[in-house]
């Protein structure tokens, strides 16, 4: 791998609060190394920051290894920035050369309220699954785990749907602000496996009706969502969800 | 003040079937009167609040992150351990509670990890139930992987994402409880204070981090399930946000802190690129099983690994450990490694790391027994080696991929490197055999106790005892206490102990922000993880620690003399959080090093360079260190040691051998 060193233009979106109306701020950062995370870049900036006695960039992020779901920058137009199936915190300045401009967003969306700068509240997604996101199973009445067994194809879908981080990207990505990849994963997850089929119908009607009551736009299937999945997460699942919905819309009393 | 670890009485078999069936409880009426905190949601915090509330009980749950399944629990990769024998290789409950007492160079308390290993296949029941999709075989039946420290194959694993399936399962069942009501979920909230009332937990202070205002909030018990400290190194595997300050807060408020230097450096991590560093990222033990590590025979060989031949590659941890090979426990790879780079066979530019390759299993191990599925005859090299990744791709697919995005190589082809990173705390809040901390009604869970890992813990260990803390323990040992407190009537928050105690963070948070010096939380944080690492890491000698307690001293004063953090206190203000973050810590970091420096034997991943055998292992020293050490806060930089003597009837302590 070939290291080097660049100089670069930020312009990051700075916003006080929920309330502020927000504007891009231009930022210069001096010798970062391709081996650097983009976040480390985003340290070194507000390192910067501070030690000039300005407010440092808000940014959310916690695990910085791509699995907790919490970084959420749109980077150059794309949430998670410009590699494939990758997260904003394991974007490398490798990805960038000397002197280039780059362009720092939250993920927008109505119903992901900006709290500051690029912090965005997502707590909409925490309302979906308590709408029917869970098998219900109290603790302790569970068969042996062995005792229904589930084929592996089966298995290793609901795997690849369950793998969703629950950050938000397919929702910024989408003219519609839609969330129907991220509830459709939830649904397939479940819904392919033996365990999650008493609920199958309920789940999905409970969980479309509070995506929509959160805000979230309809889906006109750009597949805008997909590609900017992180986890790689299917839109296959989408056209799932809407035979389930169909189904269980069909077979519902009322 | 004597420590009282309240096990129960009887054969250890029968201990906890014997508490499960004596101990008091609370009748589902009484339940709905009752208030329980929990703080921290990650696998312990999930589980136990996701299973009170079913209960009955009115839960609190605070987490620090935007949503509770984002807790650290999520990055948890390689799988959880349950003494299921579906393997048929000769597993039980007691050969799991063995390997376990004896991965933690006997330096853990028996019963509670025969308890541990006991409701272990309990786990796995529930976590199937709830639809966590565990890796399965071609007949429908789950399937396994061993780890470190293990002859037996008993870990289960859903690929290389093990903590988040499982951490989505109790996240969701949290998640049901908050809309059924009887959970109340607060995210972006930090415990910044315990509250006590009479000496009994009654209640926290914490901080909403949206807008920076204060809360008081009652419990009729609190549970602290906020994980390990490992990020007072800086340097770790842990998540960014990933903190002491909850147990700190506590210890400081009367709770014995256990074994506090005994820490994890966990063998194969990616290694430290630059000083712009902050964070580390690990790659799952379960690659062990899979991949061969060794360094060249020559010393500074600079040659691209796959040019080096087969012979003159030192597999030093085979040739070491015939019988464990790569499969040694954690503390033992680890300074394995370091040894070799010490002597100047580490690779990669800073000669600080070791290879960790896949070909060979690729080939021999994959390769074929995909080739003879499919029915391949012969197969030439390259072909074993397509089928291998192909199947590699599906157990390990996620690491490789982060390995690759992190370093820019690719893994299916060249070796890794790697090199031992900080990555769990074995110590914690000293609690009993009922969970509960020496402060009554105060419970501690999941990495944030002492309890069950002794001096090291193995692999797939971790998952496995927060949820037992979380599902199946805590459920029975609260009942015990709160059937006691059936008629405590919640206690308003206006109550002069919750005003104190808001004072008393409300002047911290004041005397941070007027320090206004010239020098960021951060640097500090680096300056403390170095002074850790250096002196109170992978090895440690008297010397080295005594300088590290007077540079951690020096290091808190200059802090507090010179530390500057923008913004006030009541907005959004991260750099806020951290600095109260990185002021316990430099707390934290000299009682680690007092402790290292009390305890003079090597133990697990305690190791003092003055107590070794011969050929470098950790030398014990059962007659005089069998115990578990117990810290009680007495004052700034004091504190008196409380000794919790090991009583072990089942297995008797021996020199660790995995040759
Ligand atoms: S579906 Fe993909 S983009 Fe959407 S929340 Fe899940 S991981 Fe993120
Ligand atoms: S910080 Fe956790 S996914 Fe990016």
């Amino acid at each position: 791998m070939e290291h080097y060193v660049m100089n670069l233009t930020l312009k990051v979106w700075r916003q006080k609060n929920t309330n502020d109306k927000g504007r891009f701020e231009t930022y210069h950062v001096k010798n970062i190394s391709s081996e650097m995370s983009f976040l480390e870049m985003f340290d070194v900036l507000n390192e910067q920051l501070i030690q000039e006695g300005k407010d440092p960039i808000a940014f959310d992020h916690d695990c910085r290894e791509g699995i907790c779901g919490m970084c959420s920058m749109v980077i150059n137009g794309r949430p998670h920035g410009p590699w494939h199936r990758n997260t904003t915190c394991q974007l490398h300045m490798r990805a960038f050369r000397d002197g280039d401009v780059i362009v720092v967003e939250p993920f927008r969306a109505n119903a992901f309220p900006v709290i500051k700068d690029l912090v965005v509240d997502r707590s909409a997604f925490d309302r979906i699954i308590q709408a029917g996101g869970y098998i219900s199973v109290n603790t302790g009445s569970a068969v042996d785990a062995n005792a229904i067994p589930v084929e592996k194809d089966k298995a290793d879908a609901a795997f690849a749907a369950a793998a969703c981080i629950g950050c938000g990207a397919c929702v910024a990505a989408c003219k519609n602000s839609s969330a129907m990849l991220f509830v459709s994963a939830k649904v397939a997850h479940l819904g392919l496996l033996p365990q999650g089929q008493p609920e199958r119908k309920t789940r999905v009607l409970n969980m479309v009706a509070q995506m929509d009551k959160e805000g979230f736009g309809a889906c006109t299937n750009t597949g805008a969502c997909e590609a900017v999945c992180p986890k790689g997460i299917s839109i296959d699942y989408i056209a799932r969800l809407n035979r389930d919905y169909m189904m269980a819309a069909l077979s519902s009393p009322e | 003040m004597k420590l009282d670890a309240k096990i129960p009485p009887g054969p250890l078999e029968n201990k906890w079937t014997y508490y499960k069936g004596h101990c008091k409880l609370v009748n589902p009426a009484n339940k709905r009167k009752l208030e329980i905190i929990v703080v921290g949601t990650g696998l312990a915090g999930a589980s136990a609040a996701a299973t009170l509330g079913e209960l009955g009980y009115r839960v609190k749950a605070f987490c620090f992150q935007d949503s509770p399944r984002r807790a650290h629990s999520i990055a948890a990769q390689g799988g959880i351990n349950a003494a299921k024998n579906y393997q048929n290789d000769g597993d039980s409950v007691f050969r799991l509670f063995y390997d376990t007492i004896k991965g933690g160079d006997y330096r853990s308390r028996e019963a509670n990890v025969y308890r541990l290993a006991e409701v272990s296949v309990n786990i796995i029941d529930q976590c199937v139930a709830q639809g966590v999709p565990f890796a399965r075989e071609y007949g429908g039946l789950l399937n396994n992987r061993s780890f470190g420290g293990t002859q037996v194959k008993r870990t289960f694993y859903a690929a290389g994402q093990t903590g988040q399936q499982l951490l989505l399962g109790a996240y969701q069942a949290l998640e049901r409880q908050v809309a059924l009501g009887n959970v109340i979920m607060y995210p972006r909230h930090e415990m910044l204070e315990l509250v006590l009332i009479d000496g009994k937990a009654r209640g926290i202070i914490c901080r909403n981090l949206i807008n920076g205002k204060l809360e008081r909030y009652f419990g009729h018990a609190v549970l602290l399930c906020t994980g390990g400290y490992s990020n007072v190194f800086y340097l770790s595997t842990n998540a960014m946000g990933s903190n002491v300050t909850a147990i700190w807060k506590a210890h400081k408020k009367g709770a014995f802190f256990g074994n506090p230097s005994f820490t994890q450096i966990h063998p194969t991590c990616i290694p430290v690129s630059g000083e712009y560093q902050s964070k580390l990222t690990l790659m799952s033990e379960s690659l062990r099983n899979d991949g061969r590590i060794w360094v060249p025979k020559i010393k500074g060989d600079k040659r691209h690994p796959n040019d080096i031949p087969e012979e003159e590659r030192d597999y030093y941890l085979e040739r070491r450990y015939p019988a464990f090979g790569n499969l040694v426990p954690r503390d033992v790879a680890s300074r394995a490694a370091k040894e070799r780079c010490d002597a100047g066979y580490g690779v990669g530019t800073t000669g600080q790391a070791v290879y960790l390759d896949f070909r060979y299993n690729l080939i021999n191990k994959y390769g074929r027994a995909e080739a003879s599925r499919r029915g391949i005859k012969d197969p030439d090299e390259e072909t074993l080696v397509q089928l291998g990744k192909e199947v590699v791709k599906e157990e390990y697919g996620n690491l490789f991929d982060m390995y690759e995005k992190i370093t820019g190589e690719n893994p299916y082809e060249v070796p890794m490197r790697i090199y031992p990173a900080v990555h769990y705390t074995m110590g914690g809040l000293w609690v009993d055999y009922e969970l509960m901390t020496t402060v009554p009604g105060l419970y501690a869970l999941g990495e944030a106790n002492f309890s069950d890992h002794g001096a090291n813990r193995l692999g797939a260990s971790a998952l496995m005892q927060g949820l037992a803390d979380g599902y199946f323990i805590i459920p029975y040992t609260i009942g015990n206490y709160l059937a006691d407190e059936i008629s405590t009537k919640p206690i308003h928050i206006d109550h002069p102990s919750f005003e104190e105690a808001e004072r008393a963070v409300t002047e911290r948070i004041e005397k941070l922000l007027d320090v206004k010096g010239t020098q960021t939380v951060e640097s500090f944080h680096k300056r403390l993880g170095k002074i850790m690492w250096d002196k109170c890491g992978m090895s440690r000698n008297e010397a080295g620690l005594k300088s590290a307690i007077e540079e951690i001293r020096s290091l808190r004063k200059e802090f507090w003399s010179d530390v500057r953090i923008p913004g006030s206190a009541n907005e959004f203000n991260p750099e806020l959080d951290k600095a109260g973050r990185v002021a316990d810590f430099l707390e934290l970091g000299e009682l680690m090093c007092i402790d290292a420096l009390h305890r003079n034997e090597s133990c697990g991943g305690h190791f003092r360079e003055e107590f070794q055998t011969p050929d470098g292992e950790a030398l014990r020293d059962d007659a005089n260190y069998s115990y578990v050490a117990a810290w009680e806060y007495k004052g700034e930089s004091q504190w008196e040691l409380h000794k919790e003597p090991l009583i072990f009837e089942e297995v008797q302590p021996s020199q660790r051998s995995y040759k």
